[in-house]
């Protein structure tokens, strides 16, 4: 049986009352029925268009890893790629793009991921990360946790060791235990939910 | 369906709707709510003066060095090419041997920050998705927002698109109505320019709302394919040049 593990969300793992989550969640814009009817779709670009916001995000990950001795910032495309290498690079990190099929060019191994009718794939290149090496994956959100399953398990097969998850937003299926093949899992805040009046 | 009008009235009724309401309420998309331009401004005048100082440094000691920054070489060699990648014939510039050279990487982001900042330059346009890897680096760095510029339908909210040439066919890039203001300076960064399709439907994309194209720029350019040729006005900056094939 898989080991389970509870989500650490920010709030309640060492930054209670930090206004800089609040300011975070405040930037995010739910969009109503996309990408379709029913799903409230949290829209990470008005974090990114808000510097302040943008920067608390950052720095509340770099001060969490910067002393964790992490040598690799894993990105799952392409929404990772917006936070990853910022944070790869404040800890002196390598940053590790991992991509759907077809996109890297060199030598990659692949793992495949369920979706919701379907699966998909995550590609890396075979010699981005070696043996022993300490990873954090990035993504902006976690739903199901699939894709980072999916991503764990790439750095397991390069004997890589997967330090922790982190996520801006951490839907409510993974409030609680989660299942990410036993690896911790931190989330930054909850989704947002619609305005009063939009 | 009655019930469900009947509800709705009854939600209008009652400002603030309460939570059951808010899915029947809000069918529309919400529109994008710029923070003040002030506040984002995080690079004081002291803090600018002090940077120009260290830019006329940084060049002087570049101009020591054949006019070329000593930096270069290495992000230079750090690119990995791949040969008949995607086709037959294409050498691919790989990035992602940049991106594991800790040094090389952030040399590649300094040599951008040092560039743009204390130009009064708001917004920083990253095209998808190799863009989105270098351009949050700058914008955070140099105090402007990111604007990430997407494939069709990725982006959730209101978009404006602006098509392009394909070898065989076409594409899009679209961007979210309300990103950017009229009159705000941008810089659009892309990993490479080959035939510049891409960076001239991005310039036109932010053209047409009113922002003012400050620079493009690229870890490379592969010159050959003339891609500098589609950018009209805007100049182009570039770190490393290569062969297209």
């Amino acid at each position: 049986k898989e080991k389970e593990r509870e989500t650490m969300f920010a709030a309640e793992n060492g930054l209670k009352g930090d206004p800089r989550l609040e300011a975070i969640s405040a930037a995010i814009r739910v969009v109503p029925n996309f990408p379709k009817k029913g799903i409230m779709f949290q829209d990470i670009t008005t974090l990114l268009l808000d510097h302040k916001a943008f920067k608390h995000t950052i720095d509340i990950f770099v001060d969490r890893y910067k002393d964790m001795q992490i040598s690799v910032v894993a990105g799952v495309e392409a929404r990772g790629f917006m936070f990853g290498p910022s944070i790869a690079l404040a800890i002196g990190a390598k940053f590790v793009p991992l991509r759907k099929p077809g996109k890297l060019p060199g030598k990659v191994i692949s793992e495949s991921y369920e979706l919701e009718y379907g699966h998909d794939r995550l590609e890396m290149h075979v010699d981005a990360v070696k043996p022993l090496e300490r990873v954090i994956i990035i993504d902006d959100l976690v739903a199901t946790g699939g894709t980072l399953s999916a991503a764990i398990s790439l750095m397991e097969s390069q004997g890589a060791e997967v330090v922790e998850c982190a996520c801006v937003i951490g839907l409510p299926e993974v409030k609680g235990q989660h299942k990410l093949k036993g690896k911790p899992l931190y989330v930054l805040v909850e989704p947002s939910g619609l305005d009063e009046f939009c | 369906m009655q019930s469900i009008v009947s509800s709705y009235h009854l939600c209008l009724a009652h400002p603030p709707p309460p939570v059951l309401c808010q899915r029947l309420l809000c069918h529309r998309i919400p529109s994008i709510r710029l923070p003040s331009r002030r506040s984002t401004t995080s690079l004081g005048l002291f803090t600018c003066a002090a940077v120009s100082r260290e830019s006329e440094m940084a060049a002087a000691a570049a101009a020591k060095e054949d006019g070329q920054d000593p930096r270069i070489p290495k992000i230079a060699s750090s690119i990995r090419v791949i040969p008949d990648f995607p086709k037959p014939g294409i050498m691919f510039q790989d990035i992602t041997t940049l991106l594991l050279d800790t040094e090389a990487f952030k040399d590649t982001i300094d040599i951008f920050v040092e560039r743009y900042k204390c130009k009064g330059i708001s917004v920083v346009a990253g095209v998808e998705a190799r863009g989105f890897i270098f351009g949050p680096p700058i914008a955070l760095a140099i105090g402007a927002k990111f604007v990430p510029m997407r494939k069709p339908k990725k982006l959730p909210g209101k978009v404006i698109s602006e098509e392009y040439s394909l070898e065989y066919g076409t594409d899009k890039i679209e961007m979210h109505v309300g990103a950017v203001e009229p009159g705000e300076r941008a810089i659009i960064i892309d990993d490479l320019i080959a035939t510049g399709g891409t960076l001239a439907a991005a310039i036109r994309l932010l053209e047409r709302v009113g922002v003012k194209i400050v620079e493009c720029a690229c870890v490379i350019e592969l010159p050959e394919l003339k891609g500098r040729e589609k950018l009209g006005e805007a100049p182009l900056f570039i770190l490393v040049t290569s062969d297209a094939a």
